[in-house]
């Protein structure tokens, strides 16, 4: 498991950062959107075909999905922390949270590299 | 020699009601903050990924997409998720600028918590009267 130091206040302090660099990361993707439909003036069928056959478009989407799997995973973990008191239901919430989670990077995955 | 004064002992911890208590206007940021990054995480992200597996099928569900995202409760679902996406959004670069102590007084924080909330809303109606 996760080696923690349980004095002080900074074991969470790995989760806080990767929640804000995560956030950013998805600013920049959603920024990216943003000036392909300003330089194209809007986003029609062909557009955005073209955009999910570029490889690199790809990759980039797929790091998203990442970013916000992570990113995710933390506020969601967050919510069970502060309102689920029984242990066993948080535990159980929280490892559906992740299943569920890694089976949406797996769905993007397969979506974005699926035959066409 | 004087009475010597005793603090007022309240039952702790305190317990708030959530129903009756009057958030200020950061607080309201904060909660809505919340509850949409919960909906983004149980019901953007699944139709996100529905959509879009049917926007690039081969099969021309494109047009499938189109017919469904017509439909006026579909409209409402995604126009709550798209201000969900948007309050989510402006609210965290909010909490990004608070973390680097940008605007943490009193005053700049309420009004960057009015804009927050205004900027998103006006987004979301100028992106709905676009889409309808």
């Amino acid at each position: 498991m996760v080696k923690r130091i349980l004095v002080g206040a900074h074991y969470g302090l790995k989760d806080w950062v990767a929640q804000r660099i995560t956030a950013v990361l998805m600013v920049i993707y959603t920024l990216l959107w943003l000036a392909i439909a300003v330089i194209h003036g809007g986003i029609d069928q062909a557009l955005w075909q073209a955009l999910f056959a570029n490889a690199a478009f790809r990759v980039a989407t797929l790091l998203f999905g990442l970013a916000l799997l992570w990113h995710a995973w933390i506020g969601m973990r967050d919510i069970w922390m502060d309102y689920v008191g029984s242990t066993a239901l948080r535990l159980s919430l929280e490892v559906l949270t992740i299943v569920v989670l890694v089976g949406y990077a797996a769905w993007l995955a397969a979506i974005l590299w699926a035959p066409r | 020699m004087p009475a010597v004064e005793r603090p007022v002992i309240r039952p702790r911890p305190v317990y708030l009601n959530l129903v009756r208590i009057r958030l200020p206007l950061p607080g309201m940021v904060s909660i809505l903050h919340r509850i949409s990054g919960a909906a983004l995480f149980l019901i953007g992200i699944p139709l996100l990924l529905l959509g879009l597996q049917w926007s690039l099928a081969a099969d021309g569900s494109f047009a499938s997409l189109r017919t469904a995202l017509a439909q006026p409760l579909v409209k409402l679902v995604v126009f709550g998720l798209i201000w969900a996406y948007l309050h989510h959004f402006c609210a965290g670069i909010r909490f990004l600028l608070l973390d680097v102590h940008r605007g943490i007084e009193l005053q700049p924080a309420r009004r960057s918590s009015v804009v927050v909330l205004a900027v998103s809303l006006a987004l979301t109606v100028l992106i709905g009267v676009r889409l309808w």
